[in-house]
């Protein structure tokens, strides 16, 4: 770890400044991702600006009836919100399975959306990855890969991004909100990632030096039945090898709403548009949950070693969308 | 040694056990480290160095937290709270207490950071916190009962490699039922 | 001055009652320093510096870049360090391990060899200088894959006979009414206990001090002092608390390089592995490759054993993972065959790990008598019973005891396994399919040389000095007793004093041997000290003190089988859509000898037995071949057991003596491992129909397995 400069921000404005001056600056949160990778080598800042103590860590209902998260908001602030856990039960599922609840405790909503992948390839600087490296190779695709991606991926890259949370957002049609020296964005979840491509050391589509200052959920009322499923290869503590974030209203029968998500197979949380659109208005039952899996999955393309994870996600898909449908059948 | 401020370093004041300690760090020092290299407290152990294990386990603002993975700088302004600082005088912490009592431990290395989560979990766990265990997280549903499965899936974020797991539960299980039972105790006593 | 008593008759047995351990109360209040955690004036923090490439050599190391950066002090390589003597023979009888004898020349054997330390005035500096530090190699190609059928495979016989053969197998095998012939893996494991290596060397007074973390004070000493060319009592080595040993913590890079860098620098020098170092500086069981061929006749007795098992070792240094050793003490045959072969690779150098040989083995071979069982249609406690031998399979020597079917019977009971429908895949509860398994474990029962000082203090309490290690095995709270019991005193009355080689010579903490080891040194030593002391001597101020060896009395031990027993129980849970697979319940009952103290040693028990489930289902190492590295090689790459993966885990023992030990202890460090990964493999195809026979049972490999069947099982 190289040496570093060291600033608490006051407030958002002067964050943003902060690291406007300077290219190499970051901005800390949780730290639980970040100063691992510093360790690590992988980030080498000349100074943090550390925002944990910005005015970022609210929970508040919008006018429109959802709700609006800060950034500095803890993971274990936003899984135990009643709010959240009423409206949204699978959001608290999600951030609940990830880490322990000593990183929950740290680990904050901006820095989950902004974690690197956990590929050993990335963490590890005495071998290839064009993710932290770009051109020297990607070791991963004739490699170890068995928890690698099996959707949107290409031979630069074929990591997973880690986060459970944003898979739940992913569902739940979530907005990053953030901040420059010059503007405020949002970024609808489904535009924040960037694709693969030739590229994969660009993962977000945040402007240079921008502070995310929060994520804006809309009202969602077929969250309220939704669920988190997260397999993994021990019981706790570890990533997913994958993971399904469902939301299913049903109505005589009928699939009237749904909304569903992947985690674990691909370079971002993976909203699996293309199975929701066979959901919606289909009989509520296991030949359609197949069904829409398979229309999402058709898309998949495993590498030697991680083609079970088809069959997980297939399996996940439809063991998720029947528990859901039987609790809305109750 | 101490290196004198600079823009790579800074002087700061760290609460650690409601005692303040006044030194110079340098920004890459760990909260870990400083407690351990420079405030000889070093009950609290390093195992991985990564967040991987939880063997560093804290109390920062009285929310249990990995030391490894908080830089000491940005630790000014919190309190921090170590195994050495559990105990009353002779009198053990109910959770040591259980831990020494049902053998909680073997190498005692993830020990400090087992008990302190322990007691963390104790506290989530009565703020009506769910866990991943929890089959319904809605607040309509209730807290869920610390049963042996909620305290396993709460307490796994502090490896045992020696694989003391059984008593550790069972020493939470014992010090949380005390808690609670002081807890009814002391409703008991508001009310009257 | 007083007059020390023993005997009083109102002292009862300490031995076999429960104590809480006599540090624990330092354990749980932080005081308790670890090797890394003891202060020192002026101390200087080493970091060492790893190969990138698995083979070739260091071209260059450019050391003037890093020795101007800030705190820097020094850069110990092969081109300045201290020469060091590896041509002995150590304390445990065999050759040092050459990765620990750091910057000899410029070879790379492995990726993760020490090629340098960088020592500064803080850790932070010596990091990023060894961070900096730009290191040259004139790269040559690698092979770091451990196939079953790789070319370099030879016959070696580590602590045992390579080879061991009796009968015709061939035909045994072919005149056998029921045949298994099965490849069984395991991965490459890692002891990971939860404190790193770590050493603090400094010379004081023309003495060398070193503070560590090991599992053998005195064998720390001796290898240290062989390898400088030093007088023994020139060096000292204490390692008071121990966090996790496992079989990792002996002579290692750390110790020697902390041990140069204060010799060059004149002051004190701490180096602590890192944990990502550990997974390529701190030895690993191997990866092995094994077949198991039985045969049995109608009524499931064997006629026919062969067991074969396969690791890798590194191009420096021979370790033989004796996977097929189990078999020569466990099962007999007309027809036996058992070998144990290595292939050397470039790969850091495995060593001992909680049950060497017996771990891995026993998966294969108690996975085999399962699938023998299967095909029988046997009970699979009833073909082991009818496979109990009357004496060694391979020796022909008499058992010292042999519980194991007591084990059996008593497991049997308590696990509710009378009322098991033996045909696979019938159970399910929820999303869950439910089996149970089982599986037999042995492990050595031996001891070791030790000796004791033992002193009566002149206010009535007695001290025990002996260089022991507690690795967390509870044996400063057992030797505790031993010696209250041995004194005829209250355990209140003794202080038990361990980890300085200023001690004397003892047995390592390792093999399951330490407390029997040490426990027979301290009896002996109190068996004196009360003679002394029956003749009414007055305790001066400075105590009575005796010194007890153990070498002429273990020296004497009539040639036995030696070993502890068990009978292993698992319950498991599969969601074959998901490939989880939980172990809700366990159960060890084991025949280990005398049980000193019930709380600790249940604990150990259990500990083991949570090693099984971790090595059934989360343990692996994966190696990279392009590199020769390990691919995430940390604590969230490398999965050990955490607490939701722990269920209802029980241990219990049967009544078990070991007639010729004066406690009659055996040792239970390392049975709880043996046969329990076996015990929930059997659980899952009870469960599923599916045998694994590739650990660990990880979810991808439930999914990819092929499904069950009807009439018939399938294979993973």
């Amino acid at each position: 770890m190289r040496e570093f400069g060291y600033q608490r921000a006051g407030d958002v404005s002067g964050a943003v400044a902060l690291i406007a001056a300077d290219p190499d600056a970051r901005y800390l949160g949780g730290g639980t991702n970040l100063v691992d990778l510093m360790k690590a080598g992988v980030e080498r800042p000349a100074r943090l600006v550390d925002v944990r103590e910005l005015p970022l860590d609210g929970i508040e209902p919008t006018p429109e009836g959802g709700l609006r998260i800060g950034a500095t908001v803890t993971n274990s602030d936003l899984a135990a919100h009643p709010e959240v856990r009423r409206r949204y039960p699978a959001l608290t599922q999600a951030v609940l399975a990830g880490a322990s609840g000593q990183l929950r405790n740290m680990a904050t909503v901006g820095g989950n959306l902004l974690q690197r992948t956990r590929c050993g390839y990335f963490t590890d600087l005495s071998k290839p990855c064009n993710k932290r490296a770009p051109g020297s190779g990607c070791p991963a695709v004739t490699g170890e890969h068995h928890n690698h991606a099996i959707l949107g991926a290409t031979d630069h890259c074929v990591a997973v991004h880690p986060s459970d949370m944003g898979v739940a957002l992913a569902a739940l049609d979530a907005a990053v909100t953030y901040e420059t020296s010059d503007r405020q964005g949002k970024s609808p979840i489904a535009d924040f990632y960037l694709p693969v491509g030739d590229t994969p050391h660009r993962e977000t589509a945040l402007p240079p030096g921008a502070l995310i200052t929060g994520v804006v959920l809309p009202p969602a009322p077929v969250a309220a039945r939704s669920r988190y499923r997260k397999v993994r290869e021990r019981a706790s503590y570890a990533f997913a090898i994958a993971s399904v974030a469902a939301a299913l209203d049903v109505e005589d029968g009928v699939v009237r709403d749904a909304r569903l998500a992947f985690g674990a197979v691909a370079s971002r949380p993976w909203r699996a548009r293309a199975a929701e659109s066979v959901l919606i208005g289909a009989p509520a039952d296991g030949t359609t949950f197949g069904t829409a899996a398979d229309a999402e999955l058709a898309a998949a393309r495993p590498l030697p070693d991680n083609g079970y994870k088809v069959t997980l996600v297939r399996n996940l898909v439809v063991a998720v969308l029947t528990e859901l449908a039987e609790e809305a059948a109750r | 040694m101490a290196p004198a401020p600079s823009s790579t370093s800074s002087a700061v004041t760290l609460n650690i056990n409601g005692e303040k300690h006044q030194l110079t760090v340098d920004h890459r020092t760990t909260l870990l480290d400083a407690l351990r290299e420079r405030l000889d407290l070093t009950g609290t152990k390093k195992g991985c160095d990564q967040g991987q294990c939880g063997a560093c386990t804290v109390l920062v603002d009285g929310r249990r937290a990995v030391a490894c993975l908080n830089l000491a700088v940005a630790a000014e302004g919190r309190e921090i709270t170590t195994i050495e600082g559990l105990a009353e005088g002779d009198r053990l912490h109910p959770v040591q207490q259980a831990f020494l009592d049902l053998d909680g431990y073997q190498c005692g290395y993830c020990t400090p950071g087992q008990i302190c989560s322990a007691i963390a979990v104790i506290e989530e766990h009565a703020a009506g916190w769910p866990s991943a265990a929890t089959e319904d997280v809605r607040p309509e549903a209730g807290p869920p009962p610390l049963t042996p499965e909620e305290i396993r899936e709460r307490m796994s974020g502090n490896l045992c490699r020696c694989g003391a797991y059984v008593s550790i539960v069972q020493a939470v299980a014992r010090a949380a039922e005390a808690h609670g039972e002081a807890d009814t105790e002391s409703a008991k006593e508001t009310a009257a | 001055m007083t007059t020390a008593t023993t005997g009083r008759t109102e002292v009862k047995g300490a031995v076999g009652t429960a104590h809480t351990r006599v540090e624990g109360r330092d354990k749980v209040t932080g005081a308790a320093r670890y090797a890394g955690e003891v202060p020192f004036a002026d101390l200087a923090h080493g970091w060492l510096a790893l190969s990138t490439v698995a083979r070739g050599r260091v071209r260059s190391i450019d050391t003037d870049a890093v020795l101007g950066m800030p705190g820097v002090l020094a850069v110990l390589h092969h081109g300045n360090a201290p020469r060091v003597d590896t041509d002995y023979i150590g304390l445990l009888g065999i050759p040092p391990d050459p990765t620990a004898a750091v910057f000899q020349d410029d070879r790379v054997p492995h990726a993760g060899w020490p090629v340098a330390l960088v020592v500064a005035e803080t850790p932070e500096q010596a990091r990023e200088a060894a961070e900096a530090l730009v290191v040259t190699y004139d790269e040559e190609p690698h092979d770091t894959a451990l196939t079953s059928d790789h070319p370099g495979a030879y016959p070696a016989d580590g602590h045992m006979p390579a080879e061991t053969e009796k009968g015709d197998l061939a035909a045994g095998l072919a005149s056998s009414a029921f045949v298994v012939d099965e490849e069984y893996t395991t991965p490459e494991e890692h002891h990971s206990m939860m404190e790193p290596h770590a050493a603090t060397a400094l010379w004081d007074g023309g003495r060398l001090e070193v503070i560590d973390s090991n599992q053998g004070a005195t064998w720390v000493q001796t290898e240290l002092a062989k390898m400088f060319s030093l007088d023994e009592s020139a060096v000292r080595v204490r390692s008071e608390h121990i966090g996790g040993g496992f079989g990792s913590k002996g002579l290692r890079a750390h110790q020697v390089s902390a041990v140069m860098a204060a010799t060059v620098l004149h002051r004190p020098v701490r180096v602590v592995m890192t944990r990502r170092q550990m997974f390529s500086l701190a030895g690993y069981r191997s990866p092995t490759a094994q077949r198991v061929r039985l045969g049995a006749d109608g009524d499931g007795r064997l006629r026919a054993l062969e067991h074969r098992s396969l690791n890798q070792t590194s191009t420096v240094y021979e370790f033989v993972e004796p996977g097929a050793g189990v078999a020569r003490v466990m099962y007999d045959a007309d027809a036996h065959r058992t070998a144990n072969h290595v292939v050397r690779l470039d790969v850091p150098s495995p060593t001992f790990m909680r049950a060497p040989g017996e771990a891995p083995g026993s998966f294969a071979i108690e996975s085999a008598l399962d699938e023998l069982a299967e095909r029988c249609g046997l009970d699979p406690i009833e073909l082991r019973l009818r496979n109990e031998p009357e004496a060694g399979p391979v020796s022909g020597l008499p058992f010292s005891s042999r519980n194991l079917a007591a084990c059996f019977r008593e497991g049997a009971r308590r696990f509710g396994w009378a009322e098991r429908d033996p045909r696979p895949g019938m159970r399910r509860n929820g999303r869950w399919l439910l089996g149970t398994g089982t599986a037999a474990a042995s492990f050595g029962a031996g001891a070791g040389p030790s000796t004791a000082l033992l002193t009566a203090e002149a206010d009535g309490t007695f001290t025990v000095r002996i260089a022991a290690a507690d690795l967390g095995t509870g044996a400063r709270t057992a030797l505790t007793l031993v010696a209250a019991d041995a004194l005829e005193v209250t355990p209140e009355r003794v202080r038990v004093r361990i980890g300085d080689s200023d001690f004397g010579p003892a047995m390592i903490a390792g093999g399951s041997m330490g407390t029997r080891s040490w426990a027979w040194a301290i009896t002996e030593a109190a068996r004196d000290l009360r003679e002394r002391l029956a003749l009414g001597t007055t305790v001066p101020p400075e105590g009575i003190t005796v010194r007890s060896d153990t070498t002429a009395a273990l020296g004497a031990l009539a040639q036995k089988e030696r070993h502890s027993f068990g009978a292993q129980f698992a319950e498991v849970a599969v969601d074959t859509a998901t490939g989880e697979v939980r172990v809700r319940r366990m159960l060890g009952i084991f025949a280990a000898g005398r049980i000193v103290n019930p709380l600790t040693a249940r604990n150990q028990l259990v500990g083991g037995m949570i090693w099984g489930i971790s090595m059934a289902l989360h343990e692996e190492a994966v190696r990279d071949r392009s590199t020769g590295g390990l691919y995430a090689p940390d604590l969230a790459g490398y999965h050990v057991a955490t607490h939701a993966d722990v269920g209802d885990i029980d241990a219990d023992w049967v009544e078990d003596h070991d007639p010729d030990d004066p406690v009659g202890i055996k040792g239970v460090g390392e049975i709880g491992i043996v046969g329990a990964a076996a015990a929930v493999a059997n659980a899952v195809w009870h469960a599923t129909g599916v045998r694994h026979r590739s650990l660990p049972i990880r979810p991808d490999r439930v999914l990819s397995a092929t499904a069950p069947t009807a009439g018939g099982g399938a294979d993973a």
